[in-house]
């Protein structure tokens, strides 16, 4: 177990190591943010000054090898922009993100299995069609768009919820958190729902292939032939068996909700990461998109980490010390 | 009285081709305390047989005419709590395939102990102990131990003894197995049928055998029921049927099994393959396989009892041994 987790930490340091390459010299490509940074009437020797104060008058391996260094120290360098620590501004603005995609996530969770369930126990029934059905709209709608209609229906013509923006937070056991006070829940509702309409088309999508798939099996028919309730045979028998599959999809796309609710993220001007990242590309502000970039490599890690746990708890056939990481 | 009465059972699956009619027709009668076996070929209707009478028929199947009367009262129209209360606890259930009838991600404790709950309230220890006494008395060594391990911890033998215990725990009237030792080596096969046989006995607990092997049956079963498409083609007492059969393709399955006898010459076979469910030959569906066949066959045979008690539906029952020659 804790060389599994060695190795899979050891494998993070590599996928940062390469990514951070990459970044370097995809920022290096697209241009010079001294250009965007400073004013267009600034004189030469202004100009010299910027570029020498951001450390960008030397070359591009020693710009990398500079960063490396003080990578080490704990130091992700200052942002071109806000000339703040650029992990603290990134991390400012975790929490925001986090509250979305937990939110969106643990609805696309309570509406997505049951419904799932439902569509799969009872596949020809009326109601198990118009839930299939549904779920192709929740894929194929375009986000933005979606959002658009929500903030169009609940906040402009029914005026029930608001618009945008993050809204107030309260306070719980030393957390803040918009989960704590009204306010803060009716802001994150619309944008929460927006993000999760996609994953639970896909939840429903999986849940019931999987329902499907198991309920003809043996043991699920023994377990009948054995005199259980039907409650106990779908509740326990099938739903343990498909949340093998399940939770790895869910834990996949809970880090792929946090890294890209960018769009829902400006279109409901809520003040996450995705706004900054983006932001910070449009302004070629290098450090804040390594911060960024490192932050949710950490995360998709841990992720992938607590999935394969939760895999062998799930399934005892499964070793954590067999596998392969 | 008898425990299981079938009579005209009827169970047809209406799917999107056509419909298929699995069963059709299946008529006969089991005491208290005897083995009955069923053999037939993949498709013949023998499981579904199986499966109508613990009513475990999924959609598109159903049960669409006849009556499965257990100690007097019928299983078709019980209402479905009834009927659950009676599964697992008065008629139980073998499956085929061991590797696949344990929930693999539940404990063998788990697993036993809803079956005996499903049925009653049962206190942790009483259940245990009783789970234990049962695991024994199917042969499984330390059975404290193994209750506590996971279905992939256990050998295919050992999870069919499992499931084998698990249909003993309520002491059923009646057991349905379906083939529950083809998946099983040999020797682990022998080993098995007479510790099942054993156990039968003592309980005096009917039993419904259904396999594709006659030789598993003929050291089995009391009685044997022969089926074909839907159909029982020959019944009668075990010793009847595999040694004086009257069907030609009881006659034909007897003769396509090796024996020490035949060695070094060819297995004979019945030729042709069985018909699709879902186009059955009109009239006897056996004729274009069968050499005895000629135009009467184009009619259903209607059962009849040459000898006696040993009922056949065929136009041309086999006569004499020189008809069972093994030349067919």
């Amino acid at each position: 177990m804790t060389v599994f987790i060695i190795r899979r930490l050891l494998q993070s340091v590599l996928v940062v190591a390469v990514m951070t390459v990459l970044v370097f010299a995809g920022v290096y490509a697209i241009g010079n943010p001294v250009e965007i940074l400073i004013s267009q009437d600034a004189t030469e020797a202004e100009r010299a000054a910027a570029i020498a104060r951001l450390g960008l008058d030397k070359s591009l391996p020693e710009q990398y090898l500079a960063f490396l260094g003080n990578l080490l120290k704990g130091d992700l360098g200052t942002s071109f922009v806000f000339g703040e620590p650029a992990l603290q501004l990134v991390l400012e603005r975790f929490p925001a993100t986090m509250e979305l995609a937990i939110c969106a996530m643990i609805i696309a969770i309570f509406i997505g299995v049951p419904l799932g369930l439902y569509a799969g126990l009872r596949p020809d029934s009326w109601g198990g069609r118009t839930i299939m059905t549904g779920s192709i709209f929740g894929f194929s709608l375009p986000n933005f768009w979606q959002g658009l209609m929500l903030i169009m229906l609940f906040a402009v013509i029914l005026q029930w919820l608001p618009a945008g923006g993050r809204g107030e937070r309260g306070e719980f056991l030393g957390i803040e958190s918009s989960f704590f006070s009204w306010d803060g829940l009716s802001h994150l509702i619309l944008p929460a729902i927006n993000l999760a309409l996609f994953k639970t088309s896909l939840v429903i999508r999986l849940t019931r292939a999987s329902v499907r798939e198991t309920i003809n099996l043996d043991y699920v028919k023994f377990a009948r032939a054995k005199g259980l309730k039907s409650s106990r045979v779908i509740g326990l028998h099938v739903l343990k068996n498909i949340m093998i599959p399940l939770v790895t999809i869910i834990g996949l796309e809970f880090g792929s909700v946090i890294a890209f609710a960018v769009v829902t993220e400006t279109v409901f001007a809520w003040p996450g990461m995705g706004k900054l990242i983006i932001d910070s590309i449009f302004q070629l502000d290098r450090p804040v998109i390594v911060a960024y970039l490192i932050v949710i490599v950490f995360l998709f890690i841990t992720i992938n980490l607590v999935v394969d746990i939760l895999y062998a708890i799930l399934d005892p056939r499964v070793r954590l010390s067999d596998q392969k990481a | 009285m008898s425990l299981l009465s079938i009579e005209n059972l009827r169970t047809h699956f209406f799917t999107k081709a056509g419909v298929v009619k699995s069963v059709d027709g299946v008529s006969f009668d089991l005491k208290r305390g005897e083995i009955l076996g069923i053999v037939g070929e993949s498709g013949s209707g023998k499981s579904v047989t199986g499966f109508s009478i613990m009513g475990l028929v999924d959609p598109p199947g159903r049960i669409v005419n006849g009556s499965i009367r257990f100690d007097g009262k019928d299983l078709v129209d019980m209402p479905e709590p009834d009927m659950r209360a009676l599964r697992g606890r008065r008629i139980a259930m073998i499956f085929q395939d061991p590797m696949m009838t344990l929930n693999p991600v539940l404990r063998v404790d788990t697993q036993m102990i809803e079956a005996l709950r499903a049925h009653g309230k049962w206190t942790d220890e009483d259940a245990r102990q009783r789970c234990r006494d049962v695991l024994g008395q199917v042969g499984i060594p330390s059975p404290d131990e193994r209750l506590k391990s996971y279905p992939h911890q256990f050998s295919g033998g050992m999870r069919q003894r499992v499931a084998i215990a698990i249909a003993l725990l309520h002491q059923p009237d009646l057991i349905i197995a379906d083939e529950p030792t083809t998946a099983l080596d040999v020797t682990i096969q022998a080993q098995i049928l007479f510790e099942v046989q054993k156990l039968v006995a003592e309980h005096n607990t009917a039993m419904i055998w259904v396999t594709h092997d006659l030789a598993v049956v003929a050291g089995l079963a009391d009685r044997v029921a022969v089926m074909y498409a839907g159909r029982i083609v020959e019944m009668g007492t075990t010793e009847q049927v595999v040694n004086r059969p009257l069907h030609p393709y009881t006659a034909g399955l007897i003769g396509s099994a090796p024996s020490r006898n035949a060695r070094g010459t060819r297995l004979t076979q019945i030729q042709g393959m069985a018909p699709l469910p879902m186009n059955l030959p009109v009239g006897c569906a056996f004729r274009p396989r069968c050499q005895r066949a000629s135009e009467a066959c184009s009619a259903a045979p209607d059962p009849s009892v040459p000898e006696d008690s040993q009922m056949v539906r065929c136009h041309y029952p086999l006569r004499d041994n020189h008809d069972r020659g093994g030349d067919a």
